[in-house]
């Protein structure tokens, strides 16, 4: 049992019913429902959260949400583990468990804080001064530094969550659900479009769960229940809490990332997705995003204890939770009188408020002054003291200028220091959409200027600060956006309320030093003022080099509370006005994504989707081993009993070439092409001529791209006058179909020519071998099959098993045989008929493996494994397929190019190794001398490279530079540190006359 | 992610289209009476503006077909989309 020893017994929007239990840095705390752990463990006394990135300096909680720079905590274990989360915005459950990143061994005692004292080492652009020689030595010194700068650990495992994605089509998104964001979404809803309002918050209602005021003469938190209660019961408005509107992309796209579980524990999140990715196309965007308060950049403003004015307030309204015992609130604006009010109300002695503008809020002041609070015009915070929490803050006053200090220094004990150094409207989806900024002098920021896309900003986003104003703003534009989307007449009336003071800072980018102090202004990159200013000394003086050299802006939170005194200071240090200075790219996400929500559902089995064939559940019967051949599932091999690859595809090729072997060659593309033109556009697209091709007559044709390089390659057949049937490479087909489009489409729209894919209404199976024909004759009594009725490069009609078939005497291993084309539902029943009827001749499957020997023992190119988009026809010694009288086809022109007709292009050979056993490696180099010192010029490569059962020993194709005047040379090829030697041949292995093929 | 409107199917995720890069290059009638510098100006060399660009898109994987689009390579906004074979709409012909 333990206290919350800064827990208040009433107030803040809490579960006081239950406890939940948690453990930080091992050990154990308490806290309910509706916590963060940030605010838990500030309900425990615990500010000390992490060490810092570079010097390890203690680190404490600075805000409340989003903009955390310290606050990083690893969350959970082994495969569920999750690195720099920002502590205030993990919801607490019961049984959490959390620990501080970047700390070693532990958060108390750090070796790394030697960092801070030899703080000298550490300047702006330390990576690149200080570890530069010996060269050789950075090994060590990024061991060190890994560990050292590391920001959380990755988990190992795999991830066993789920994810979710979604996608969505709404006329009004809002994105933010504090006052503006919700008088918008309640316009345009009213109005009757369709609304999705995320907020990336437990609860909606932005800062009117942390703030006071009253709306149509109501406690704020009162209407904020009426609100959320009437948006919920909007049948067309969608509200998702915990949900980030992360990225703003082109034509209104927006990504939202929904977390569905982290709240819950683990064993709650059972059957659940942990988070979703939502991807949403508006209509119309309301950018209701808040604002984000600024810190005050003064010596020691790093130390546990020093944070936020706003998160101060939030933690003692909304959580209920005392942040410290003894405050001093320090500001350069109106808006941290009252969170002085509101701490000192919740229980916090504060001490003093230093102003830094001479001129208080008179009305403010005496506020505060009847609450028994010293206000302190015209000073400043200068320098916090104290170790792993302050312990005092000491006072100046500033001189006219801000510049300067003057008049004695006053120290003030206290345990937590509120700053507020005015407010940065929340402009990252904004800019990220494409919008230009301006920089405003009224509220020193930068604010929402030149729209690119259809969306508003409204409230504290636009830099509406006054609560009534932001309602009006959100009510207008809601209404707008959906009387844009045809709902409503594109008026709303806004809900009246109290006017919030005037928000009025006294911009004083770095509060003068005392001493000698770190004053940082990028506290999780631990980026000083010294740091910039010696980095505009050095010439880094645009904000976009600043930001890499010094890594300002960079790191998990992107610099939500340091980018604008980053810039300003630079703008000091090297004269220029912080307009002219600009701002750096915002780029999505705007806090991170886990990797799983981005994957959503499209992880194993569902990246991509398989491709199966007819004839696929024989294939896994038989124990087949496949190969992804693009979406395919190929047979790669058959292995029987305890054969290898190699075994079994040794007994497969010798199958084929003595007796019978079946191939599944379903997945050739198939493309149906008819039309008065269609002999035409195959004339254009192949190089050889096909209007002479009779039908019933296949045909071989090579396709190349305008360049004259090999693209694809297959067996046309024409089926009728009008009507061909082409075949493509498997991975080749869609590329093969959307060719042929483009072409018709865009050069020869006048052509009339009709394409439709046809791979997968066939299923195909490929029987090869001296015995393909006495098979062919039992099971197919309707077509006469001997070589001069029925010759190589024919179809025939007619029925083979009973089936209906399309039969096509083609080859690819070089044996006679038969391509049997059947509908996609006969597949099955042809493939067992073929098996039962073909096992006298023992019938052997064969998969790519198999198949891959066989053709290249024939010579016989693959596209994509010979070819690699830089061969030509001629490169291949396939000259005789490009039609020399034909006028013009796709690539000829592209041939005609002198590069093409060098007589040292890499040609196409065989390799027979000198060592018959030894199969070269594919990809091997082939050295013009063997003996020559690195760089070794390199003559070419293998292409393929097989052990051949036929032959009895290893073969290989390759692409040689001029290779085809060097058959009968022997040379060196060399992979993986070895050399071998190969004799050059003609690359035909295997029945060269094609006997066989035509028998 | 823009949202293309596709003459035929409507407004379409990107994601679904294809692009085909810059529109209104013809292919020469005769490639062979091109001497080389001619005929690699048609096959590689293409405008790179900044802002509108006139280019081809295919869509993909819906209805298959091809047609030209006008679109500011600075906002990606898409002012025009008009068939193949058409002239630009924003040059007057």
């Amino acid at each position: 049992m333990t206290a919350q020893s800064h827990r208040n017994p009433t107030g803040g929007r809490i579960d006081r019913a239950r406890t939940l239990g948690f453990t930080f840095n091992g050990r154990y705390y308490e806290g309910h429902p509706g916590d963060t752990l940030a605010s838990a463990l500030l309900a425990n006394g615990v500010h000390l959260v992490g060490r810092s990135f570079k010097y390890h300096r203690p680190r404490g909680i600075v805000g409340s949400g989003a903009e955390e720079p310290n606050a990083l905590v690893q969350l959970g274990q082994g495969a569920l583990t999750e690195p720099n989360v920002r502590a205030t915005q993990a919801e607490l459950h019961d049984g959490l468990a959390a620990a501080s990143v970047n700390c070693w061994p532990g958060v108390r005692w750090d070796i790394g804080a030697i960092n801070g004292l030899l703080g000298g080492l550490f300047p702006a652009g330390f990576y690149y001064k200080t570890f530069m020689w010996p060269a050789r030595a950075w090994r060590a010194y990024e061991w060190f530094i890994r560990r050292a700068a590391g920001l959380g650990l990755a988990p190992r495992e795999p991830d066993p969550e789920r994810y979710d994605g979604k996608h969505a089509h709404c006329d009004v998104l809002v994105a933010g659900g504090g006052p503006a964001g919700l008088a918008a979404a309640l316009a345009a809803g009213r109005a009757g479009g369709r609304v999705i309002l995320a907020d990336e918050q437990a609860e909606i209602g932005g800062s009117l769960l942390a703030g006071g005021g009253t709306i149509d003469g109501r406690p704020a938190r009162a209407w904020l229940d009426d609100a959320t209660a009437e948006l919920a019961g909007m049948a067309e408005v969608r509200v998702l809490p915990r949900a980030t509107v992360f990225g703003y992309y082109d034509h209104n796209y927006l990504g939202i990332a929904e977390r569905l579980a982290d709240h819950l524990p683990p064993a709650e999140r059972a059957g659940r997705a942990r988070q979703r990715v939502w991807k949403v196309r508006a209509g119309r965007v309301v950018l209701a995003t808040g604002a984000i308060e600024r810190p005050l950049v003064f010596d020691g403003n790093d130390r546990p204890g020093v944070m936020l004015a706003t998160a101060a307030q939030a933690y003692a309204n909304r959580w209920a939770v005392r942040v410290g015992d003894r405050a001093v609130v320090v500001t350069n604006n109106d808006s941290a009188y009252q969170t002085a009010l509101d701490l000192s109300e919740s229980g916090v002695a504060v001490a003093l408020l230093a102003d830094l503008r001479a001129e208080v809020p008179a009305a403010l002041a005496q506020r505060l002054s009847r609450a028994g609070i010293e206000v302190a015009a015209g000073s400043a915070v200068v320098d916090a003291a104290g170790g792993t929490r302050v312990t005092s803050a000491e006072i100046r006053r500033l001189g006219a200028d801000g510049t300067t200090l003057e008049g004695p220094a006053r120290h003030v004990p206290c345990d937590v220091i509120a700053v507020s150094g005015g407010w940065s409207p929340a402009v990252h989806l904004f800019s990220q959409s494409g919008g230009r900024l301006r920089w405003d002098e009224a509220i020193a920021g930068f604010v929402p200027d030149i729209s690119r896309q259809a969306e508003v900003s409204v409230g504290a986003a636009r830099g509406t600060f006054d609560l009534a104003a932001a309602l009006a703003e959100g009510a207008r534009a809601g209404a707008a956006a959906a009387h844009a989307a045809g709902f409503g007449d594109g008026t709303a009336t806004a809900p009246a309320a109290n006017a919030r003071e005037v928000i009025a800072p006294r911009p004083v980018w770095r509060v003068p030093s005392a001493g000698r102090g770190k004053a940082f202004v990028d506290i999780q990159n631990d980026v000083t003022a010294a740091d910039i200013a010696l980095a505009a000394r050095e010439g880094y003086s645009a904000v976009e080099h600043l930001k890499r050299y010094t890594t300002t802006g960079m790191g998990t939170d992107q610099g939500k509370t340091s980018n604008v005194n980053a810039l300003a200071i630079l703008a000091h240090a090297t004269g220029t006005a912080i307009p002219a200075v600009g701002t750096t790219t915002f780029r999505p996400p705007y806090t991170p994504v886990t990797f799983g929500a981005l994957a959503g559902r499209t992880v194993g089995p569902l990246f991509d989707p398989a491709r199966l064939t007819a004839m696929h559940p024989w294939h896994v019967q038989a124990g087949t081993r496949f190969e992804d051949v693009g979406q395919w599932k190929r047979p790669w091999y058959y292995p029987r009993g305890s054969e290898t690859l190699h075994q079994a595809v040794a007994r497969e090729c010798r199958a084929v070439r003595t007796s019978l072997g079946i191939m599944d060659a379903s997945t050739l593309g198939k493309i149906d092409i008819q039309g008065p033109d269609a002999a035409k556009l195959l004339d254009l697209v192949y190089t050889n001529a096909w209007g002479g091709l009779e039908v019933g007559r296949c045909r071989y044709g090579l396709m190349l791209k305008e360049d004259g390089m090999v693209f694809d390659d297959g067996v046309t057949a024409r089926l009728g006058p009008q009507h061909f049937h082409m075949t493509t490479t498997t991975g080749g087909a869609a590329r093969v179909m959307a060719w042929l489009e483009e072409w018709l489409q865009t050069e020869r729209p006048h052509w009339r020519v009709y394409l439709t894919s046809v791979t997968t209404q066939w299923a195909v199976a490929a029987i090869a071998g001296p015995n393909a024909r006495r098979l062919m004759a039992e099971l197919c009594p309707n077509i006469a099959l001997d070589a001069i009725d029925f010759p190589f490069m024919a179809w025939r009609d007619g029925t083979v098993a009973g089936i209906a078939a399309r039969v096509f005497r083609v080859s690819f291993s070089g044996e006679s045989a038969f391509e049997i084309n059947v509908p996609s539902s006969q597949g099955m029943a042809l493939w067992q008929a073929l098996m039962t009827a073909g096992a006298k001749y023992d019938i052997t499957p064969y998969g790519t493996e198999a198949m891959h020997v066989l053709r290249a023992e024939k010579g016989f190119v693959i596209v994509g494994q010979e070819t690699d988009g830089t061969v030509t026809p001629g490169d291949l010694g396939m000259d005789w397929i490009v039609g020399k009288k034909k006028p013009d086809f796709v690539g000829r022109r592209g041939l005609a190019r002198a590069d093409c007709k060098r007589p040292d292009r890499k040609q196409l050979v065989g390799l027979l190794p000198q060592d018959p056993k030894e199969v070269l490696v594919e990809g091997a180099q082939i050295m013009a001398d063997a003996a020559a010192p690195p760089p070794v010029p390199m003559e070419g490569h293998v292409t393929s490279s097989y052990w051949s059962a036929t032959l009895s020993r290893s073969f290989a194709l390759a692409l040689l530079k001029g290779g085809r005047a060097r058959h009968g040379q022997t040379v060196p090829v060399h992979a993986y540190g070895k050399t071998s030697w190969a004799q050059v041949t003609e690359p035909i292995f295997y029945d060269k006359e094609g006997e066989k093929l035509r028998g | 992610m823009h949202l293309i409107a596709c003459p035929w199917c409507g407004p379409r995720d990107e994601a679904e289209f294809s692009y085909g890069g810059e529109a209104h290059i013809l292919r020469p009638e005769q490639p062979d009476a091109l001497d080389d510098a001619a005929f690699a100006n048609y096959l590689f060399m293409r405008g790179n503006p900044k802002g509108v660009h006139a280019e081809r898109w295919v869509h993909t994987v819906g209805c298959r077909r091809w047609f030209n689009a006008l679109r500011s390579t600075v906002t990606h906004e898409i002012t025009a989309i008009y068939p193949m074979g058409t002239p630009r709409p924003d040059r007057a012909p």
